[in-house]
C-alpha cells in the first residue's frame, strides 16, 4: 500500500500543517502513514453493501443548545497570555496574503 | 453597462449573511456588533485546547427559514473542518458545512421575472476581524495586524447561486432581492455597512452559446454598488484580454472601490488545500419533518408576495407605481400603506407620498402617526391642500411630529372657501375678456393663465384643479 502515499505527499501535508520535517522524519512518517492508509484500504475491501455511511460513531443527531448568552471570559485574563497586545487586540506579525 | 457585441457575461454569487442570533454558532458568547474588542470571547472562540463546540438551535432554525424562503430542500447535514493558517481563526480551522449542506436546490425569482437557481445555503462560522496597521491600511505594506475575536464564531449562512446571471444589473437585483428575503425571514438585519452581508462574485465571459469561460472570483464586496461596478469592470477586463488573443487566468481578485478596478489576490496555483475532514466534535444535523414544518409555518410573507399584495390596492398600476411599491416593501412600509388605505386614504396618493416624502424622512418615521398620514392625504384628495402643500405638511409632520391640520393652518395653507374662489374667478373673467373668449373657444392653454392669476391673487393657496372646475362650470 505504500505505493499510494509518496514522500512528496507527506512533505506537502507537512508544509500545509506548518511542520518542518527532516529527511529522516519524512522517511519515517511516509512509512507510518502508509500503514495507516493501508488499514483504511483493508476496510474498503470489505463488502459494505447496505451499510449506511456513518457521520459519527455515537449515532446521535441534532445535539443543540438554546440561544442563550453565557458569560464570556474577562479579556484581561487571556490578553495577558498573548505575546503582544495593542488596543485590547492580539498583535500579530504582518500578514502575507489575504484570508482564504 | 454592457459588453461589446458578441460577448455574454456569466455571473454566480456567493452571499455570506450573519444570522441575527443572540449567541454565536458554537458557544454562548454574545453575537452583537460594535462591542469592545475581545469582550465577547470564550475558550471556544479562542480555540483553546479542550473546548468543545455545541450547535446553536436558533441558528439552525434561521438557516432553515432561509432555505425554505429560497425554495430549497432541507436534508441531513454534517460539519467539516476547513483547515488553514491565518490569525483570524485561532483554531486554525473554520467549521463549515462541506459535502452535505443543510439546504440545497432552490431558486429565487427576481422582480423582472428571471429565475436564479440556488445551489446550496449552508451554515458556517465567521472569522475574527483583522485591522492592518502601517502601510496603506491594506494588507500589502502593513507592518502588523491586530485581531479582535468578537466576530469569530458568529453564525453565517453562505448562499451559493448557480452561474445564472447575465448582467451586473441582474446580479445587483438578485443581491437586493435576497437582502429583502433575509430581512423578512428575520435571519439578517441586512446592514451591509456593518458587514452583515458580504458578496463574492464569480465572473466569466463567453460567446453566446459557447461553453463557460474561465472565471475569476472577486472577494468581499460589501455594497450593492461595489458589486455591480466590480462585475462590470471584471467582465470588460476579460473581454479586453480575450479580444487581444490572451487567456484568462483563474484567480481570486480584490476590488478597490477607490481605484474602480480589480487586482490579483492569489492565483489558482496558490490556492490553499483546505484538507476538509468531518468535525469529530459535532454530530449529524437532521431536522425532523415536524421541526421543519414548524419553521416553515412560521415564515412571514416574502417581499415578492408583499409587493403583489400592495399592488392590489391600485386597479391598473403604472410602471412608476410598481417601482414605488418596490421601494415601500424595501422600507417595510407596506403594512403602513395598507392600513392607511383601510382607514380611507386614497391608494395612489398613499403609494406616491410613502415612496417619496416618507422614504425621504424615514429616519424620523416615529413622528408620523397613521392618523396624521391619513388626515394629510384626505386634505390633499379633497383639494383642501394642493400637492405641494401636502408634501410640505408631511415633511414637517415627519420632522416635528405635529398635527397636520395645525401645521397647515400655521403655514397659511387655509382652505380657500369655494365661494371665495368662485367670486375671484368671476372677477378675473371680467377683467380678462380676450383670454376668457379664447378659452371658451377651446384654447385649453388659457386655463393655465387663469390658474396663474388665481395663484397670484391668493398667494398660492388655491387648488389648480378647483380653478379648472370653476372655469369649466362657467364655460
Amino acid at each position: 500500500m505504500s505505493s499510494r502515499l509518496t514522500r512528496e505527499d507527506v512533505a506537502k501535508v507537512a508544509a500545509l500543517a506548518r511542520l518542518r520535517l527532516s529527511d529522516e522524519e519524512l522517511d519515517l512518517f511516509t512509512e507510518q502513514l502508509s500503514k495507516i492508509l493501508g488499514h483504511a484500504d483493508d476496510m474498503a475491501a470489505l463488502d459494505l453493501t447496505g451499510v449506511a455511511a456513518t457521520a459519527h460513531p455515537f449515532g446521535l443527531i441534532n445535539i443543540v443548545r438554546p440561544d442563550v448568552v453565557t458569560p464570556s471570559l474577562n479579556r484581561d485574563a487571556f490578553l495577558s497570555q498573548a505575546p503582544d497586545v495593542q488596543d485590547f487586540r492580539f498583535a500579530v506579525p504582518r500578514i502575507v496574503g489575504e484570508a482564504p | 453597462m454592457s459588453l461589446p457585441d458578441g460577448w455574454e457575461m456569466v455571473i454566480g454569487l456567493e452571499v455570506h449573511t450573519e444570522l441575527q442570533t443572540k449567541t454565536k454558532l458554537f458557544c454562548g458568547c454574545a453575537n452583537a456588533f460594535g462591542a469592545d474588542a475581545n469582550s465577547q470571547v470564550c475558550p471556544v472562540c479562542l480555540g483553546l485546547p479542550g473546548s468543545l463546540p455545541v450547535l446553536n438551535e436558533q441558528a439552525v432554525e434561521l438557516a432553515m427559514a432561509i432555505g425554505f424562503a429560497l425554495h430549497c430542500s432541507v436534508a441531513p447535514s454534517t460539519f467539516h473542518r476547513k483547515n488553514y493558517f491565518y490569525p483570524d481563526m485561532p483554531k486554525d480551522y473554520q467549521i463549515s458545512q462541506y459535502d452535505l449542506p443543510i439546504n440545497s436546490n432552490g431558486y429565487l425569482d427576481l422582480p423582472d421575472g428571471s429565475r436564479v437557481t440556488i445551489e446550496r445555503a449552508h451554515l458556517e462560522e465567521d472569522t475574527g476581524k483583522s485591522t492592518h496597521l502601517g502601510g496603506s491600511g491594506r494588507i500589502h505594506g502593513a507592518d502588523r495586524s491586530l485581531v479582535d475575536y468578537n466576530r469569530s464564531g458568529v453564525p453565517l449562512v453562505e448562499i451559493v447561486s448557480g452561474p445564472d446571471m447575465r448582467s451586473a444589473a441582474q446580479a445587483r437585483a438578485y443581491a437586493a432581492e435576497l437582502r429583502g428575503i433575509l430581512i423578512a425571514t428575520g435571519a439578517s438585519d441586512g446592514r451591509l455597512e456593518e458587514g452583515s452581508m458580504r458578496f463574492d462574485a464569480n465572473v466569466s465571459v463567453r460567446r453566446p452559446g459557447a461553453p463557460l469561460g474561465t472565471r475569476c472570483e472577486i472577494k468581499n464586496l460589501n455594497s450593492l454598488r461595489s458589486l455591480q461596478r466590480a462585475i462590470d469592470y471584471e467582465a470588460a477586463r476579460h473581454v479586453a484580454i480575450l479580444e487581444d488573443g490572451g487567456k484568462i487566468r483563474q484567480e481570486t481578485r480584490h476590488w478597490s472601490e477607490d481605484l474602480g478596478e480589480t487586482s490579483t489576490m492569489r492565483t489558482k496555483e496558490e490556492a490553499d488545500d483546505y484538507r476538509y475532514f468531518l468535525e469529530p466534535d459535532l454530530v449529524e444535523l437532521s431536522p425532523s419533518i415536524e421541526w421543519q414544518d414548524r419553521v416553515r409555518a412560521a415564515l412571514p410573507p416574502m417581499p415578492a408576495e408583499r409587493r403583489a399584495t400592495l399592488l392590489t390596492i391600485v386597479s391598473e398600476p403604472t410602471s412608476a407605481q410598481r417601482d414605488a411599491v418596490g421601494v415601500i416593501v424595501d422600507l417595510q412600509l407596506d403594512r403602513f400603506v395598507l392600513d392607511a388605505v383601510a382607514q380611507g386614504a386614497d391608494a395612489a396618493l398613499a403609494i406616491a407620498r410613502t415612496s417619496n416624502e416618507i422614504a425621504a424622512g424615514i429616519d424620523s418615521l416615529a413622528n408620523l402617526s397613521l392618523d396624521s398620514f391619513v388626515t394629510t392625504l384626505q386634505l390633499e384628495a379633497s383639494g383642501s391642500l394642493s400637492a405641494t402643500q401636502a408634501k410640505t405638511v408631511l415633511a414637517e409632520v415627519l420632522a416635528t411630529g405635529g398635527d397636520p391640520v395645525a401645521i397647515a393652518a400655521a403655514r397659511g395653507f387655509e382652505q380657500l372657501a369655494s365661494d371665495t374662489l368662485s367670486d375671484l374667478v368671476a372677477s378675473l373673467v371680467e377683467a380678462h375678456p380676450d383670454e376668457w373668449h379664447r378659452f371658451r373657444e377651446g384654447d385649453e392653454k388659457l386655463a393655465q393663465f387663469f390658474i396663474g392669476q388665481v395663484m397670484k391673487a391668493t398667494k398660492g393657496q388655491a387648488n389648480g384643479k378647483a380653478v379648472i372646475a370653476e372655469l369649466n362650470a362657467r364655460r
